[in-house]
């Protein structure tokens, strides 16, 4: 068993870090250790470091200005800081926020947090592909709503919104748009001004950075507040001592991530959509979650009737294939993801989902391997399963 | 996550399948919830000479129904009846905690198959 070759498609999960990146690193642990706040010149090798990265990182997104990127401990501060940031400080104006049905659960759960706190949250309902319903945003945005949140792309079952619509829309009312872009960066060209983007979550570790890094970018006069007390630094949005072993890796990663885009985008893109083919075609009963067409080049979301989630990735794992599950046997909460619930499923047929998430170190050799075991998967799976219709002739 | 009693047995499941013209049929569990399986068994001189299961659910669940076959085979109706979900868990090393409730009812499906030959030997009795 140990001498197969392990296959990682759970790449949205965790990425490994780039080697150049750990390089980039290690020099911000050993002799450059200072802290950006000291006056003296390791302190400032540090703080130059840091504005450096912030320069990556602002031109990865076209932010207007370099000091509109503020750095965090990775996506979920990024959200948390955005949302309950905008809310609070600009509960005099409006206490409603509106966001989609499909977010990630640091949005879900933040917005939660703020209904309980007395804020109103409408969660806006999507298509049967996941896409944003824009006519109940426009009936929901009134004035009395400050800030709307919405994902980027999801990566669970890789729908990409149309950002640069809903930015308009949003903005005909004095409400902030906020675009969790934690599964799209790297993978898709974002640029905030054009997009019509406030503010913007980016994770680090998404883009093959070390894990415990994020950033946020705040447009210029975006009124948001703090929601950590300290010494102020960065903005005054994320006191503590800036993690700049962290940061400068994040930002080398986002340097190798823009030069590559292009390339990888296309290649990933191609195999995904051979996976895809290769997974439904050969078995029956097979269906892709999501957008066929306005997809995440990573992202391949699939499910099967009559079988569950979570034994699919037990069967893959068992043959060196790694992914994961939106079943309730897969998660912690023994809820089927509230994402697939989104589009319409039953929980019967979200927790037959599968989720396979591609990365740089993918080739086509690895999707021949997974096209070939997946068939007698299924097949070993519905020959236990007492749903299986007799009449299936498989 | 799983012990390697729970792997081995998800891998290499026993007495899969079903028993036409079983004695004793047993179904619990709900596909909304995400598990649902039924047990089979044959009775000769108050004995569960056969039994098979089909179970569709996670990997414990799949582990749990082969194991309670496994115990079950051979017992007296009273032994079997005494097979609990906490002892199939046992056999296998333990489970997860949030799989101890909801992917662990093959114990149960056993009982409801034994109840059902039970009262189908009765309605012939009264014949």
């Amino acid at each position: 068993m140990n001498s197969q070759k392990r296959i990682c498609m759970d790449y949205s999960s965790g990425k490994p870090v780039d080697p150049q990146v750990i390089d980039e690193m290690l020099e911000y642990m050993n002799s450059s250790f200072g802290n950006p706040s000291s006056l003296h010149s390791l302190g400032q090798e540090a703080k130059n470091a840091l504005e450096r990265s912030r320069e990556e990182v602002a031109k990865l997104v076209n932010a207007e200005e370099t000091e509109t990127i503020i750095f965090t401990s990775g996506a979920t501060e990024s959200n948390n800081i955005a949302i309950k940031g905008v809310a609070n400080r600009n509960r005099n104006r409006g206490t409603k926020i509106l966001t989609s049905s499909i977010e990630h659960m640091s949005v879900v759960n933040t917005c939660k947090f703020l209904m309980r706190k007395g804020f109103q949250v409408v969660f806006l309902p999507v298509d049967k592909f996941g896409l944003l319903d824009l006519e109940k945003l426009e009936a929901e945005l009134d004035d009395n709503t400050t800030l709307v949140s919405i994902v980027y792309a999801n990566g669970e079952i890789g729908t990409i919104q149309p950002i640069k619509e809903i930015g308009k829309i949003v903005h005909k009312k004095k409400a902030y748009l906020h675009v969790d872009a934690t599964a799209a960066c790297g993978q898709l060209p974002i640029d905030v001004q054009d997009d019509n983007i406030d503010l913007l979550t980016l994770s680090s570790n998404d883009m093959y950075g070390p894990k415990g890094v994020g950033a946020l970018y705040v447009k210029k006069g975006t009124t948001v507040g703090s929601t950590i007390q300290g010494g102020g630094q960065e903005r005054g949005l994320r006191s503590g001592t800036e993690n700049i072993p962290g940061i400068v890796g994040f930002a080398k990663a986002v340097e190798i991530a823009a030069n590559e885009m292009a390339y990888q985008s296309v290649r990933i893109s191609k195999l995904r959509d051979d996976l895809i083919r290769g997974l439904i075609d050969p078995i029956p009963d097979a269906y892709l979650n999501g957008h066929p067409t306005r997809r995440l080049p990573d992202n391949v979301s699939m499910r099967y009737s009559f079988i569950e989630g979570e034994s699919i990735l037990l069967s893959l794992d068992i043959m060196g294939v790694f992914a994961s599950s939106g079943s309730a046997c897969a998660a912690k909460t023994l809820q089927p993801s509230h994402v697939l619930l989104a589009l319409g499923l039953q929980p019967e047929e979200a927790h037959g989902s599968l989720m396979l998430t591609l990365g740089k170190d993918n080739t086509q050799e690895d999707v021949e391997k997974i096209k070939s075991v997946m068939p007698d998967i299924i097949k070993r799976l519905r020959k236990m399963s007492p749903l299986t219709p007799k009449e299936l002739k498989y | 996550m799983y012990t390697s009693e729970v792997m081995e047995h998800f891998k290499n499941p026993r007495n899969m399948g079903e028993i036409p013209g079983a004695d004793g049929i047993g179904t619990v569990g709900n596909p909304t919830c995400g598990d649902l399986m039924t047990m089979y068994i044959k009775v000769k001189e108050n004995r569960i000479d056969d039994i098979k299961f089909k179970t569709y659910g996670c990997g414990a669940a799949i582990a749990t129904s082969s194991m309670t076959t496994v115990l079950a085979k051979g017992k007296t109706l009273e032994e079997a009846m005494a097979i609990t979900r906490a002892s199939v868990a046992d056999s296998l090393g333990g489970l997860p905690k949030v799989k101890m409730h909801c992917s662990n009812l093959a114990a149960d499906a056993l009982h409801a198959a034994i109840s059902d030959y039970r009262k189908k030997a009765e309605s012939k009795k009264e014949v």
